[in-house]
């Protein structure tokens, strides 16, 4: 059956309204859609759902959005079982947007896109590193919390310009290396062959080496406040340096803003964050954040993972609940650094309960309230 | 669907659905779209979901019901093309060149092209489903593709984008048919997004009751009917809960059968509390039902089956 021309244009209309609406779809997928729905055939409207959908969603976290523009596209006018092809009239903009605001709104990868990426300016660092050595030695040891705007932009630029430690494990792929203790044959023969065949130059190769991805759940509730700000841009060079860090904020709910510090430009990536997270400055779940992510990411981000938990740990409640989500996210961890701003009183004692339930199931805890404290958490990265 | 050749493809939602059933695998409309969909356009098949909701199982049940041969491809880091691929027989070939320089015969353009010859080519998953097979196209299953790490996946993404394959010394390697492709993910980590746009995408969840009882039924017809119901209620009542691993149809399927096994005839507390570990894989999990707990689920699900009566 060929689809009416009619439909056609219909479908387009309804991909690009998805689109519209946050989904990745290439120029292709309209295409592929009609074919579907040709493949198909028009039967009933679940079916026509189901279509659409098998060709359209990529993503488990589209399912929502596709029914809720689904719905709005394709209502029906006449009560009846009204063939499709009859909703030519029915105009596709209107709803379309409005599933698109409600897109832009709740998922997290369309805020911040090129309109907002301007060029970084690479001269303004080189510039900015040149300060004398006493005013660099003063700057680096002071808190966070008492900067000054100006002085948290220099930051900014000093946490760009961190070495980041190549820390790396041996993964299971087996890349050439003229030492190492495997004969590569297929190497070996082409070579071989390529010289005559008279001589036999055994090649090698061995288990390459590779990052293990870092988690990083960052605290934004009141108390942090002060941090959770530099430490977002500390993430965002981190991310950039190196990929694969997953990024999770908390408050009083965990929000997965991976998406949105991938953006390059890091101004564009922090709007996109605070955009995403509704909690910012609020009070702290510790627990029930950390239960969220034990049961819906550990096991998706969780593989081999070095997790960087940034928190003051101060809670009030549960002591119980949250030493079982630590034990938890424990267990499923390469290893656990906990980053502690209240390390930056000398003499700190680890007297709130929260903070007594939370450390026994640390690997590591650090300071993370000034930039030496973050350039010796690089370091420490270094041995994971 | 008897009336067919084996190996046609389905025709329309319906007959996928029926073909399916005719396997005893109970798909809901959804599914059976997105399967019918990659059939007629020749695209692979991208499955999505928890552990244990019967993602392999739909390339299994493919190949038998469409008399296909099932090439399987486990995926594991470090994968590579020499064993995803092909590989050469190096130690046939070393032995071709010895006899060759032996005879006296150095033709080194000769002896190039015996060494690199099908002879000593030993075929991996991959090209297997490539090359012609007399059966029509296989069905090819890379199965748990977020196990295997982001270089393979590039590398799987150009096989998959035009079904074919270059061998430096034999030439391209091209599938006149497109195999039938399902790549199955338990979502350890996100697959990157190019890949996923070649394929059609789909997440299968946890069945409702009663197709999850169909399901059971149709694999186990020997547990009783009484406690078919019993099993799925209470396992359906389970998934409600705050579980780090809910269990899937697979821990629906194991447990009914080890409730069989038993010689239970129904579900009674003492019962689900010494076999819970076949339903429950995470010691967390198990230790927060306690004995409470358990009579709470029951009466949840026995209620269930009540209203559903």
């Amino acid at each position: 059956m060929n689809a009416a021309p009619a439909v056609a244009e219909n479908i387009i209309a309804f991909a690009r309204a998805l689109r519209a609406a946050g989904l990745k779809l290439g120029p292709g997928s309209a295409v592929d859609a009609v074919a579907a729905v040709e493949t198909a055939g028009f039967t009933t409207r679940e079916d026509f759902y189901w279509t659409l959908h098998a060709v359209l969603v990529k993503r488990h976290e589209d399912d929502p959005v596709f029914d809720t523009a689904f719905r709005l596209f394709w209502r029906r006018r006449d009560p009846n079982e009204a063939i499709l092809a009859e909703m030519l009239p029915l105009a596709p903009v209107a709803p379309a947007e409005k599933a698109g605001q409600r897109r832009v709104q709740e998922a997290l990868e369309d805020v911040g896109r090129p309109s907002m990426r301007r060029p970084r300016r690479e001269e303004d660092l080189t510039y900015d590193m040149r300060g004398t050595a006493s005013d660099l030695e003063v700057f680096a040891k002071k808190d966070f919390a008492q900067m000054s705007a100006a002085e948290i932009s220099e930051a900014r630029r000093r946490i760009a310009a961190l070495p980041f430690a190549r820390e790396e494990i041996f993964s299971r792929r087996l890349v050439s290396d003229p030492r190492g203790r495997r004969i590569d044959l297929r190497r070996t023969l082409r070579a071989s062959l390529r010289a005559g065949g008279d001589l036999i130059d055994l090649k090698r190769r061995a288990p390459g080496r590779r990052r293990p991805p870092l988690v990083a759940l960052l605290d934004i509730s009141g108390s942090m406040s002060d941090y959770s700000r530099v430490v977002l841009h500390f993430l965002h060079a981190l991310t950039e340096a190196r990929g694969r860090v997953a990024t999770f904020l908390f408050g009083t709910r965990l929000t997965n803003v991976t998406r949105a510090l991938a953006c390059r430009d890091p101004d564009a990536a922090l709007a996109a964050c605070s955009v995403a997270a509704k909690d910012w400055s609020g009070g702290t779940w510790i627990s029930s954040s950390l239960h969220a992510f034990n049961k819906h990411w550990s096991r998706r981000v969780l593989t081999g993972a070095v997790v960087l938990l940034i928190t003051d740990g101060l809670e009030r409640e549960g002591g119980e609940t949250l030493a079982r989500e630590m034990d938890r996210l424990h267990k499923s961890a390469r290893r656990l650094y906990w980053l502690n701003p209240l390390l930056r009183y000398e003499g700190f004692e680890p007297k709130a309960r929260g903070i007594r339930a939370m450390l026994p199931h640390v690997d590591e805890m650090r300071p993370v309230h000034n930039l030496e404290s973050l350039e010796g958490l690089c370091a420490a990265l270094a041995k994971a | 669907m008897n009336s067919k050749p084996p190996n046609a493809l389905p025709a329309s939602i319906d007959e996928t659905l029926a073909l399916l059933a005719a396997h005893d695998y109970v798909a809901d409309r959804a599914l059976a779209t997105v399967v019918f969909l990659a059939l007629r356009m020749q695209r692979p098949l991208f499955l999505e979901g928890e552990a244990g909701v019967g993602k392999t199982e739909i390339a299994k049940v493919l190949a038998a019901a469409l008399n296909r041969r099932l090439v399987r491809l486990q995926c594991y880091e470090g994968l590579d093309v020499a064993s995803a691929l092909y590989e050469w027989n190096y130690a046939a070939q070393m032995i071709a060149i010895r006899i060759a320089e032996a005879e006296g015969a150095a033709d080194r353009e000769r002896l190039s092209a015996d060494v690199f010859s099908d002879k000593f080519l030993v075929k991996r998953p991959l090209l297997e489903a490539l090359s012609p097979d007399a059966a029509g196209p296989p069905v090819l299953l890379v199965d748990e593709l977020d196990r295997a790490d982001e270089a393979f996946e590039a590398f799987l993404l150009e096989v998959l984008a035009d079904f074919q394959v270059t061998i430096p010394e034999l030439g391209t390697v091209r599938a006149a048919v497109p195999p039938i492709v399902v790549v199955t993910s338990n979502r350890t980590r996100e697959i990157h997004d190019a890949l996923k746009r070649r394929c059609l995408y789909h997440w299968i969840d946890y069945p409702a009751f009663a197709r999850e009882l169909a399901i059971l039924q149709a694999r186990l017809p020997q547990v009783p009917e009484n406690l078919a119901r019993a099993t799925v209620a209470f396992v359906q009542a389970l998934r409600k809960e705050d579980l780090f691993k809910s269990p899937g149809v697979a821990e629906t399927l194991d447990w009914a059968s080890a409730l069989l096994e038993l010689g239970a005839k129904s579900l009674d507390a003492a019962l689900v509390g010494d076999t819970l570990g076949v339903v429950l894989k995470y010691q967390d999990d198990i230790g927060r039902l306690d004995r409470g707990k358990i009579d709470k689920l029951l009466a949840e699900s026995r209620a269930q089956l009540k209203a559903a009566e």
